[in-house]
C-alpha cells in the first residue's frame, strides 16, 4: 500500500513539474496546444493526489503500524474517528492534506474557467509551481509513506487532540490558507500575461470570499476547542500557531475591501496585488510556523527537515511577487484619484491600514522570539499585554470603522449629510456609553469602548437596512418584507457584508464580556463544601471515575445554584491517557440563557485520597455570543457569495460579448 | 506490492493520456497559437469598465441620494459629471464610423 502512494505522489510530482515547465513555455511561446496539455497534467494531478490521500486514510484506519506516520500518531485502543483525523494529526499528513485540497482547488479553478484561457495560461504554471512545492516535500523531504517494522502498538495521539472539533477545525483552517492560493495564482497570472484589467478580480471575488471564510469559521472553531479542551478558560491565547492564522485572515480582510475600490473607482490596483501576495505568503508562514518546530524554539526549525525548504519558498515566493509588481508597475497606474477624505473610498483605506498595521504588529510579535534567539541566543518574547495594546489600539478605531462606512457617500460626502446620517449611531452610542458607565462597566475603558462602539456600528447597519428598505418601497412600490428582500437579493455582497459585520460586533461584545469582566475564583473543595461565585453558589459532591476504551476519567460532581434555583449539575475532571502518557483536562460549563454568559468550571488539582479538589471557576459574561457570531458570520458570508444572475451576465457580456446571449 | 504497481501503472498511463489529449485530437491544426487580445480589443474592454464604473457610481449616487447620505446640493453638483462620464464612455462603446481611408480600403479590419 505504502508504495502505491509513494508511486501517486511520484506521478502528481511528474504532472505539476510538467505542468510548471511546459505551462510556462506554452504561455511564452502562445503554443495553444501545449498549454491545453499543461492545463490537464494540473487536472489529472488532482486524482493522483486522491490516491495517496486514500493510502494514509485507509492505513490510519487499519492502524497498518507499518506506516512509520500511522504509529507515530494513532494506538490500536484510538477511536476509529480520531484514528482517520490524525491525516492532520503530524507533519508529513498535514502536508498532504494542503496538497490534495490544492491539487482539487487547482483543478476546479482550471475546469470552471477553461474559457479564460489567456488568463489561465499564466494561472496554471503558478498554481504548478505552489503545488509542486508541496508534492517535492512530500516525495523527498517528509514523507507519510515511509515504513518500517511493526511496533506492538502506536504511540497515540495527544490527549487534547482527542476531541471532534479536531475533526473539523484544521480541515476547514486549511480550505483558507490554500484557498488563498488561488486568488494569488489569478493575480500573479495576470501580471504575466499583462491582463491587468478587472477580469482576475471577478473571476476570484467568490474564491478569495470562501477562502476567507472558512479561514475565519476555522479559527473560531479552533478558538471554541481551546476553550472546551485546553481548559485554561479562555479561547485565544496569541499563541503564535493561532496568530498564523490570524495574520493571512486580516490581510485577506483588508484586500476583500480594496477590491471593491478598485472594481468602482479603479484605484489602488498595486495596493491589492501587494495584500493578495501578502495573504498568500503568510498563508505560507503559517503552514511553516505550525509544521517547522520553530514556534518551540529555533534550534528545533533547525532541527526539522522542512524549516530551511519552507522559508526558502517563502522567499522565492516573496521576491517573485514583488519582482513581478515592480515590472508591471506601469500597467497598475490608476487613473483616477481619492476625490476626498472623507468619503467611502477614505473609510475603507483607513480601514486597509488599520488591518494591515495590526497583521504586521502581530508579525513582528510572532517572528520576534525568533529574531532574539537567531542574534543574541536567548528567547525574549512579547507576550498578552504587547498583543492586547495594539489590538486596542488598531481594533476599536476598526470597529468604529464598521459603523463610519456605510453612513459616509461614495466620493465625497458634505459635513451636513455627515451630521444628518450620524445623529442616530450616535445618539445609541452616547446612551448606551452613559448607561453603562453609570452600572460600573468604566471598570475597564477598553471593554467599556467596545460596548460603546458596538452600539453605534449596530445602529448604522439596523439604519442601512431601514433606510434602503424605504428608498427600495419609494422606487418600487413594494411591500417591507419584499422591498427588503430585494433590497438584499439585489446588493448581495454590500448587505452580505453589513451581516458579517454585525456578527465581527457581535464577536466584539463577546469578546469584552468575557474578558474584560469576567471574574475567576479558586478554591480547595473537600465534598459537600460549597464556594460562592458571581451569584451563583457552586456546592461540591464528590468524585467518580470512569474508564473508556484509552482514557481513564475522574470527574467531580458539582451542584451550582442561582439564588435559590438549582441551575445545572457540573463534572469538571481529569483524565488519563495511559497509551500516550498523557492527561486532559475535561472542564465543565454551565451556559447560563439569562446572561449568554458561562458558568466555567476545572477541575485544577484532584487528590484522590482526600477526594480534595481545587476548583477554579469562570463566569464569562455573553462569551457565547462569540459562538452564535460564527453562524451570522456564514450567513453573512452565503449572501455575499450567492450568485447574482443580472450581475453574472453584465460580467459575461464585459468580457465575453459573444457568450452572454448564448447563456454563459 | 503488484496490485499496487499495477494500479499506479494504470493511473500513470491514463494520466500520460489525458495530457496528451489536446495533441492526439489535434495532430496537424490549421493554426497552435493562443488567440490574444489586440490593442482594440484591450481599448474595448478597457471602455466597458469604463462604463460599468461610471453606470454603477450613477446608481450608488441615486441610492445615497434617496437613503439622505447625500444632501440635494451635493446630489446636484455630482450627477452632472458623473452622466457627462456615463455618456462618453458609452459613446465610445458605439461602433465607430469608418474612416475615409478605411472606406477607400472596403470593410474595416476585423478586431482580431
Amino acid at each position: 500500500m505504502a508504495a502505491l502512494g509513494r508511486a501517486a505522489l511520484l506521478l502528481a510530482l511528474g504532472l505539476v513539474g510538467y505542468a510548471l515547465f511546459a505551462g510556462s513555455y506554452a504561455a511564452w511561446k502562445r503554443r495553444r496546444r501545449l498549454a491545453l496539455s499543461a492545463q490537464n497534467a494540473l487536472l489529472a494531478a488532482f486524482p493522483a493526489v486522491v490516491v495517496a490521500a486514500i493510502v494514509l486514510w485507509v492505513a490510519l484506519a487499519r492502524r497498518d503500524m507499518t506506516f512509520e506516520y500511522v504509529a507515530a500518531h494513532t494506538s490500536h485502543s484510538l477511536p476509529l474517528g480520531y484514528a482517520l483525523s490524525a491525516f492532520w494529526g503530524g507533519q508529513e499528513g498535514s502536508l498532504l492534506l494542503w496538497l490534495l485540497i490544492l491539487s482539487g482547488y487547482a483543478a476546479l479553478a482550471v475546469w470552471l474557467n477553461r474559457r479564460s484561457r489567456e488568463l489561465l495560461t499564466w494561472v496554471v504554471p503558478v498554481l504548478a509551481l505552489v503545488a509542486g512545492f508541496f508534492v517535492f516535500m512530500l516525495c523527498f523531504v517528509s514523507s507519510p509513506f515511509a515504513t518500517a517494522p511493526a511496533p506492538a502498538d502506536g504511540a497515540g495521539m495527544v490527549a487534547s487532540l482527542q476531541n471532534p472539533y479536531m475533526l473539523a477545525h484544521p480541515p476547514l483552517l486549511y480550505l483558507g490558507y490554500v484557498g488563498l492560493s488561488i486568488p494569488y495564482a489569478f493575480a500573479m497570472g495576470a501580471l504575466l500575461s499583462r491582463r491587468t484589467d478587472e477580469r482576475w478580480i471577478v473571476l476570484t471575488r467568490r474564491w478569495t470570499l470562501a477562502a476567507w471564510t472558512f479561514l475565519g469559521v476555522g479559527q473560531l472553531l479552533g478558538a471554541h476547542w481551546a476553550y472546551v479542551e485546553i481548559g485554561w478558560g479562555g479561547y485565544y491565547a496569541w499563541d503564535p500557531v493561532e496568530n498564523a492564522a490570524l495574520m493571512p485572515w486580516l490581510a485577506a480582510t483588508a484586500f476583500l475591501h480594496s477590491v471593491m475600490i478598485q472594481e468602482k473607482r479603479g484605484m489602488l490596483k498595486v495596493w491589492n496585488m501587494v495584500l493578495v501576495a501578502l495573504a498568500f505568503c503568510l498563508s505560507i508562514f503559517g503552514t511553516f510556523l505550525t509544521r517547522s518546530g520553530v514556534v518551540n524554539s529555533i534550534h528545533s526549525f533547525s532541527q526539522s527537515p522542512l524549516g530551511g525548504w519552507f522559508l526558502g519558498f517563502i522567499a522565492l515566493m516573496t521576491v517573485f511577487s514583488v519582482g513581478l509588481i515592480y515590472l508591471r508597475l506601469p500597467l497598475l497606474r490608476a487613473r483616477t484619484k481619492l476625490e476626498s477624505l472623507v468619503s467611502r473610498e477614505a473609510t475603507f483605506l483607513y480601514n486597509n491600514l488599520l488591518l494591515v498595521a495590526l497583521c504586521l504588529t502581530i508579525l513582528w510579535g510572532v517572528v520576534y522570539p525568533l529574531l532574539t534567539e537567531a542574534l543574541r541566543g536567548e528567547t525574549r518574547s512579547v507576550s498578552k499585554p504587547y498583543y492586547d495594546f495594539f489590538l486596542h489600539a488598531f481594533g476599536l478605531p476598526l470597529l468604529l470603522l464598521m459603523g463610519l462606512g456605510p453612513l459616509v457617500a461614495w466620493r465625497r460626502a458634505s459635513l451636513r449629510s455627515l451630521g444628518k446620517t450620524f445623529l442616530v449611531p450616535l445618539a445609541a452610542a452616547v446612551v448606551t456609553g452613559a448607561v453603562l458607565l453609570g452600572l460600573g462597566y468604566g471598570s475597564s475603558w477598553p471593554g467599556l469602548l467596545a460596548y460603546t462602539f458596538s452600539a453605534f456600528v449596530v445602529a448604522s447597519i439596523v439604519l442601512e437596512f431601514v433606510r434602503g428598505t424605504a428608498a427600495r418601497r419609494s422606487i418600487a412600490g413594494e411591500g417591507r418584507l419584499r422591498a427588503l428582500a430585494m433590497l438584499v437579493a439585489r446588493n448581495r455582497r454590500r448587505y452580505g457584508g453589513y451581516l458579517v459585520h454585525a456578527a465581527i460586533v457581535m464577536l466584539a461584545i463577546g469578546v469584552a464580556g468575557s474578558s474584560a469582566y469576567q471574574t475567576v475564583r479558586e478554591q480547595a473543595l473537600k465534598p459537600g463544601q460549597a464556594m460562592a461565585v458571581d451569584g451563583y453558589t457552586l456546592r461540591y459532591e464528590g468524585l467518580r471515575t470512569t474508564q473508556s476504551a484509552n482514557a481513564q476519567t475522574t470527574r467531580a460532581r458539582v451542584e451550582v445554584w442561582r439564588g435559590t434555583s438549582h441551575v445545572a449539575t457540573l463534572d469538571p475532571g481529569k483524565s488519563q491517557f495511559p497509551v500516550e502518557g498523557d492527561v486532559g483536562n475535561d472542564v465543565s460549563i454551565y451556559h447560563d440563557p439569562r446572561t449568554v454568559g458561562d458558568l466555567f468550571t476545572i477541575a485544577d488539582q484532584i487528590v484522590p485520597k482526600t477526594n480534595v479538589v481545587y476548583l477554579k471557576v469562570l463566569v464569562k459574561p455573553l462569551v457565547n455570543l462569540i459562538w452564535l457570531a460564527g453562524f451570522l458570520f456564514v450567513g453573512g458570508s452565503l449572501v455575499a457569495m450567492w450568485p447574482d444572475a443580472v450581475e453574472q451576465r453584465r460580467l459575461a457580456e464585459r468580457y465575453e460579448p459573444g457568450a452572454a446571449t448564448a447563456g454563459a | 506490492m503488484a496490485l499496487a504497481l499495477a494500479l499506479a501503472a494504470v493511473l500513470a498511463v491514463a494520466a500520460v493520456v489525458f495530457v496528451a489529449r489536446p495533441f492526439l485530437r489535434e495532430p496537424a491544426p490549421v493554426s497552435d497559437r493562443l488567440s490574444e487580445p489586440g490593442p482594440e480589443e484591450r481599448r474595448l474592454l478597457e471602455l466597458a469598465e469604463e462604463r460599468d464604473r461610471a453606470l454603477g457610481a450613477l446608481k450608488e449616487l441615486e441610492f445615497d441620494h434617496r437613503t439622505g447620505k447625500v444632501s440635494d446640493g451635493d446630489y446636484r453638483a455630482q450627477v452632472g459629471p458623473l452622466r457627462r462620464r456615463a455618456a462618453e464612455a458609452l459613446r465610445s462603446l458605439e461602433p465607430r464610423e469608418p474612416s475615409p481611408r478605411e472606406r477607400s480600403h472596403g470593410a474595416a479590419e476585423p478586431l482580431s
